[in-house]
């Protein structure tokens, strides 16, 4: 059997290395990397995994944003990736999950036929784990989300899928095709290899789309068509030092704290 | 005329497993009834359980001593496990039919699968993670004066249209936003566990149940639940818990965790970790506090060996008392604690387990010297 597998990703600001100004706090954006989303980059690891397994797979990476998102496609096929596909377009702007998952839905309907789509729980930038869910729903296709386990039974038409729960985990069956959403304890995505990095195919492999590329409705995508809009963002107050303690010893420092938890009737 | 007159009272999905509600349709429930008082309309909060028969008549009764004005009740032998169709199903139909002004879920694995998937059915939008909820718009005024650093000054009072302000951290906590959804209908939101209050139970309450039996067939569902294990894993129920031992990377492996157990054992507290920590593979991710794993405000958040990255310390900062231990004097930690500590965790923790006992005699001693 081989699979035509989508992989769903978004390029993401490192928010590890983001800082506040603590003068004006705002945040600091300047010299903050621009990276592969790292839920994402586990789902890509699914994806050529099941192309190792499955000879004559194909991987596709699918992603929206501006013009730099490319570079995200350049490194999942340096990862070893097939293709690469972008979908850049002012008019897909500002979508909200509800706007992004119809765009991208529309970008996955143009590419044709897969096998399974699957995605990253999350983004490190929005953290909503809206749009795989929202994607699957206008596919209409089923979903499992928070997959930490993957495996193809012998029919080779059914996924078997471990899904995360807080206290434990399930184990699911799902017939192809399907959207998953997977988490950090799928895997360990593996290095770009050097062959990858200088494939000289690289260029005929990412293809940039537009939103009339695809045909997608004005109506249903971009800032102006999404029903959530921010109303205000800011930064939350930082919450201010207390009180350190001294001590020659630690049994004076411990006894500085419990006085001092007592004093607070919290103990 | 309201544009969205046929839209009424406040829904919140009462999460159910095994016959247990989710501690955080309590919450929810708590927090739905501050938010009715704000609305007009006589606005009131339905509890929506979701299960078989046997499974979730005996809840309703829990969640009209909480505070629920009516409780929907869906029941059918297909809602026994969660799966996405079935649920997402049986809700959409009861939404669709009902119109709801609001609804608000639970930030749960389940809620996460299942908000997004009926949001997108539904066509409305949905607001993921919400840590505070207002729909006055003098209430969010107040609330960001209080909590955030916001310029209220150029928001106009006379603007208010009633609708949901929800909001939410964002850029791993680095940034907060308040969401709207101004033209669509409901307006729904997940919340996070552990951080709305449930309100005092009133055994005495009791009030109307009605049984929806939905449409569902066999083949509706395209996800066959297997199995469902629950881990042997020790439950850790930190959005519970009154004091919380926590350990970072500064325990310097997984025999740390020892030290922080016998700390949470004679505390009575449970054990939380750093991002670090569970990325380095010392503990379960289950017991992670921050921005990727839960959002908790015991009482006492012992923070050992913890440097402070941002993301955790959006998870912590409302603990009532933070006591921070750390090495490193300029740890970001201690631009939250309350009580720092520079030193070595090794010998404070223990120092700290061995006088616990004695801390009345200690306060008392303390009391007499001043």
């Amino acid at each position: 059997m081989a699979y035509k597998v989508i992989v769903c990703a978004k390029q993401v600001p490192d928010t590890n290395v983001i800082r506040i100004d603590p003068k004006t706090g705002t945040l600091i954006r300047q010299g903050v990397p621009s990276i592969l989303n790292p839920d994402d980059a586990n789902a890509l690891e699914g994806a050529l995994t099941l192309k190792d397994r499955y000879p004559g797979s194909t991987v596709t990476v699918v992603t929206m944003g501006p013009p730099q998102a490319k570079d995200i496609l350049i490194e999942a096929i340096a990862m070893g990736a097939d293709k690469g596909v972008l979908l850049t377009d002012r008019a897909v702007g500002g979508s909200d999950t509800w706007a992004t998952s119809n765009a991208l839905a529309g970008v996955i309907q143009y590419l044709g036929n897969f096998d399974i789509l699957i995605g990253g729980r999350q983004a490190i930038d929005g953290d909503t784990a809206q749009v795989g869910p929202q994607i699957a729903e206008k596919l209409g296709i089923p979903q499992v989300t928070y997959v930490e386990g993957l495996e193809i039974e012998e029919d080779g038409r059914t996924v078997l899928a471990k899904r995360q729960l807080e206290d434990g985990y399930e184990t699911v069956e799902v017939a192809l095709p399907c959207m998953l959403t997977c988490v950090k304890e799928l895997n360990e995505p593996r290095y770009m290899t050097y062959a990858g990095i200088f494939d000289e195919e690289m260029d005929e492999k990412i293809i940039t789309l537009s939103a009339t590329d695809v045909n997608l409705d004005p109506a249903i995508v971009g800032l102006k068509a999404s029903p959530t809009n921010v109303f205000r963002s800011f930064t939350p107050k930082p919450k201010g030092r207390g009180i350190m303690l001294d001590g020659s010893d630690e049994k004076e420092l411990a006894t500085r704290l419990l006085v001092n938890l007592k004093a607070k009737h919290v103990i | 005329m309201n544009r969205f007159e046929e839209y009424k009272d406040i829904w919140v999905f009462a999460e159910q497993r095994d016959g247990k509600l989710a501690n955080v349709a309590l919450e929810l429930i708590g927090e739905g009834r501050r938010l009715s008082r704000d609305m007009e309309r006589n606005t009131k909060v339905y509890a929506i359980l979701a299960g078989t028969q046997e499974d979730v008549d005996s809840l309703a009764k829990e969640c009209f001593e909480y505070g629920a004005d009516g409780v929907i009740s869906l029941q059918h032998p297909l809602l026994k496990q969660y799966t996405t169709d079935a649920y997402t199903k049986a809700l959409t139909e009861l939404i669709i039919q009902r119109k709801p002004e609001i609804v608000i879920y639970g930030a749960t694995h389940i809620g996460r699968d299942l908000a997004p998937r009926i949001a997108a059915r539904v066509n409305t939008g949905l607001t993921a993670d919400c840590t505070h909820l207002d729909v006055n718009l003098d209430k969010y005024v107040d609330y960001a004066n209080k909590n955030t650093t916001l310029d209220t000054s150029k928001i106009d009072p006379a603007s208010d249209d009633g609708g949901l302000k929800m909001t939410r951290p964002a850029f791993g906590g680095n940034l907060m936003a308040t969401i709207i959804c101004p033209n669509t209908r409901p307006q729904m939101s997940t919340v996070r566990p552990g951080v709305m209050q449930r309100l005092e139970r009133d055994p005495q309450a009791d009030g109307e149940v009605e049984v929806v039996v939905p449409q569902l067939e066999e083949k509706d569902i395209r996800v066959k639940v297997l199995e469902v294990i629950k881990s042997a894993k020790e439950m850790v129920s930190l959005t519970d818990a009154d004091i919380i031992c926590s350990g970072g990377r500064g325990l310097g492996g997984p025999e740390g965790f020892e030290l922080m157990r016998r700390f949470a054992e004679k505390t009575g507290g449970v054990v939380g970790a750093s991002r670090a920590a569970v990325d380095s593979g010392w503990i379960d991710h289950s017991h992670q506090v921050g921005q990727t794993g839960t959002t908790v405000k015991p009482k006492i958040y012992f923070a050992c060996g913890i440097s402070g990255a941002i993301q955790h310390l959006a998870g912590m900062q409302t603990s009532d008392i933070i006591v921070a231990i750390n090495k490193d004097p300029d740890a970001p930690i201690f631009t939250v604690a309350d009580f720092g500590i520079v030193g070595d965790l090794y010998k404070v923790v223990p120092t700290i387990i061995n006088l616990w006992d004695d801390a009345e005699e200690l306060y008392e001693t303390d009391l007499r010297r001043q």
